[in-house]
């Protein structure tokens, strides 16, 4: 603190401004690699949205018709409207991957004999790729051999094709997903229940908490930090659902079943699509939605930071 | 060491080889970018590649083989940089865009040529955009119905002729507790070869071609009436339940397994299914059937082919590799049963003897006066294909929304040909 104000006169700019650079020179190669990877392509991504490209002609200046066009098929209820309904459908389902990793946190928080090797099947899941998961899932839900049908049918239901109907099947690439999703909820419960206070459960015990009361009013305060994580992970996971659906389904039957990640790929890069304009429309679409959370959780970063 | 032992072999070798006179000797580097992937034709293609080395062994030769499905988004990348100069790719609207973007090298000149002008002239006009042609074909297939004989032999059928026959053959099949074909709509081209075939038998060549160009509305009576054709067999259970499951590969075992009769397709289907232990008293071909009277049977028959990249840096070689490919023996020998087994594009090359590629080189040289057809997804703009895959494959699950499906086809025509 003193040593700035201590230093002879005679210095060069470099040696008295030091402790205002030096934090920028840090930064610098992060902020670069931001800039050119992020900030500058969500710029790039809008001002193609304007232009009608098939990724080899001369792009052509269209305004806002890709828009447009997104809005009528919006009205016509056609693949823009689906696209949005399922990752609604994704947003919500998905969060259910924070109650279910803090059960199996719980249940697995306590010292028996081989915990560990019980803990790593629970994370296993998520250690296994998503194309592993997709195919794995896709098997399990075959409409002929599937394991789900020999199941159902045991109960004398089924058989019940998932994968090709177009109302069960994002449900049952969420659930897929989930699989994944929850293992990584319960590593951020665990560690976080490592940090949980004993000093404060005793004291809960002595005032006659239990159970419940016990969990909510004292354990669950207490990760709030994991929670928070939790949540964040969750939703933008939920946003950029796309290796699942690429793999299980790819977005059907009949496009029932795409999200925004997925239609933007369809539309832009893959074997049918090319329009990439309309594709780049979708992608700022998907940014402006992601950016209502992200706007949500910096400002509630934020307000942590203030309360401390 | 090793590599000057194996350089100087190689070069032994093809100084053995040399027996034919080359009239130039060709220099300098000559990159191939395959999407020949699956083992057969891999081999075929790098076979080919070393015979065409061994007439030129001052070439040097790099050949790249790309996953087929990645190569039909790679290939936009490698046109414009970093670019071979011999490059696989399909014929007909399939190469439009980027004939239109000027990255495909205009090859009339070897077309002017006797020995393949004359020779290939049958698969002229799918390599033909703006009077001028933009690559060389090299093998085409057949697509027809293979089916079981056993089980036709079994339930006392022929092979059917007409539409009436065709129904009532598929009935006994159903009430046999069959289905009369199976089917994989996972990916959806499998859908538009049903298409393909049901509109160029109600109403025509022509008409399927307009309807490709954008020329006709979806909405028409004519249109309405295919899909009243393809109605009655959805409606009777003629294909396999839960098809939107399933690729086309994973279709198969209900054919080998005797649960379907039969499967409309091209010929590479052949392959896994005699892999899969269906021997040729079991397995049959024939035409598809004729709906509509009026109409002449058109075929489809999707070509695959070379191409010339504007890019390209050693364009004298890559002409001389695609003469090499469409001569007479090469065209004789990749096409064989035992490398690609399909049919050979040149006129003067052998057919071999399997009993598929010949029915399908008799049907589509005799039979198909209508016209040859490259298959939904190359002769619609990849756009309308997309979309109108996507349609075909939601009315075989729900044949209901026939009128539904075909005014969003409409308005998606409306949009895709306005610009």
């Amino acid at each position: 603190m003193t040593t700035a104000a201590e230093a002879p006169e005679q210095e060069s700019w470099f040696h008295r401004n030091q402790q205002r650079i030096a934090p920028w020179l840090f930064l610098a190669p992060g902020l670069l690699f931001f800039m050119v990877y992020v900030i500058i392509p969500v710029f790039q991504s809008f001002n193609l949205s304007l232009y009608e490209w098939d990724g080899l002609g001369a792009a052509e200046y269209v305004g806002f018709r890709n828009y447009e066009d997104l809005y009528w098929e919006w009205v016509d209820r056609d693949a823009f409207f689906i696209s949005l309904k399922n990752n609604l459908i994704w947003l919500i389902l998905y969060l259910a991957a924070i109650p279910a990793g803090l059960f199996i946190a719980l249940f697995l928080n306590q010292t028996v004999w081989g915990i560990r090797l019980y803990k790593s099947l629970f994370f296993f899941p998520f250690v296994i790729s998503q194309v592993v998961v997709g195919l794995v899932f896709t098997w399990f839900y075959d409409p002929t051999f599937g394991l789900l049908n020999e199941f159902l049918a045991f109960f004398g239901l089924g058989p019940l094709n998932v994968l090709g109907d177009e109302r069960f099947v994002t449900y049952g690439i969420i659930v897929a997903g989930l699989w994944p999703q929850t293992a990584y909820c319960m590593i951020l419960y665990l560690t976080g229940l490592n940090a949980v206070d004993p000093e404060q459960i005793e004291a809960g015990r002595l005032d006659g908490a239990k159970g419940w009361r016990m969990l909510w009013h004292i354990i669950l305060p207490q990760l709030r930090p994991a929670t928070f994580i939790a949540f964040v992970v969750t939703i933008i996971g939920a946003l950029r659902s796309f290796d699942l659906i690429s793999i299980m389904t790819q977005g059907g039957p009949f496009g029932s079943s795409r999200v925004l990640a997925y239609y933007m790929f369809e539309v832009a890069l893959s074997e049918y699509g090319f329009r990439m304009g309309y594709g780049a429309a979708i992608a700022v679409i998907l940014f402006l939605i992601m950016l209502c959370f992200i706007a949500y959780f910096l400002w509630s970063m934020y307000r942590e930071e203030r309360g401390h | 060491m090793n590599s000057i032992f194996k350089r100087t072999a190689a070069a032994l070798a093809a100084s053995v080889a040399l027996a034919a006179p080359v009239a130039a000797e060709l220099t300098g580097e000559l990159r191939i970018f395959l999407d020949t992937s699956n083992p057969a034709p891999r081999a075929t293609m790098e076979a080919m590649i070393d015979r065409f080395a061994a007439q030129h062994p001052g070439l040097e030769i790099e050949t790249t083989v790309i996953d087929r499905e990645a190569y039909k988004t790679q290939i936009r990348n490698f046109l414009t940089a970093d670019t071979p100069d011999v490059a696989t790719w399909y014929a007909a609207n399939r190469m439009k865009p980027y004939v239109e973007a000027g990255l495909f090298e205009d090859v009339s000149d070897l077309w002017a040529e006797a020995e393949i002008g004359d020779n290939l002239a049958s698969t002229k006009g799918a390599m033909t955009i703006d009077g001028k042609q933009w690559g060389v074909p090299y093998t085409y297939y057949q697509w027809g119905v293979y089916y079981r004989k056993d089980i036709f032999d079994e339930l006392g059928l022929t092979e059917p002729t007409t539409w009436e026959e065709e129904l009532a053959n598929c009935q006994k099949i159903v009430d046999s507790g069959r289905a009369c074909y199976t089917i994989g709509t996972k990916f959806l081209w499998t859908a538009g070869g049903w298409f393909d075939y049901l509109n160029m038998r109600t109403n025509g060549f022509d008409f399927h071609q307009q309807l490709a160009n954008g020329e006709v509305s979806w909405e028409d009576g004519r249109v309405k009436q295919t899909f009243a054709n393809w109605k009655q067999l959805i409606d009777m259970g003629a294909f396999i339940d839960n098809h939107q499951t399933y690729s086309w590969q994973e279709a198969l075992p209900f054919m080998v397994n005797g649960e379907a009769a039969a499967y409309l397709m091209g010929n590479f289907a052949v392959a896994p299914l005699r892999e899969a232990g269906l021997s040729d008293d079991q397995l049959d071909f024939y035409q598809f059937v004729s709906i509509n009277p009026d109409v002449e049977l058109a075929e489809d028959a999707p070509t695959d082919t070379f191409h010339i990249p504007s890019n390209a840096s050693n364009k004298e070689a890559a002409r001389e590799f695609l003469r090499f490919v469409v001569s007479p023996d090469e065209q004789t020998e990749i096409n064989n049963g035992k490398n690609l087994g399909q049919l050979p594009v040149n006129a003067k090359s052998a057919v071999d003897d399997d009993k598929f590629l010949n029915q399908g080189f008799e049907m589509l040289s005799s039979n198909s006066p209508g016209g040859v057809a490259q298959f939904w997804d190359r002769d619609a703009p990849a756009e309308m294909a997309k979309v109108s895959m996507e349609g075909f494959q939601e009315f075989m699950v729900k044949p209901d929304n026939a009128d539904r499906i075909l005014a969003k086809l409409e308005r998606a025509r409306q949009r895709i040909y306005d610009n």
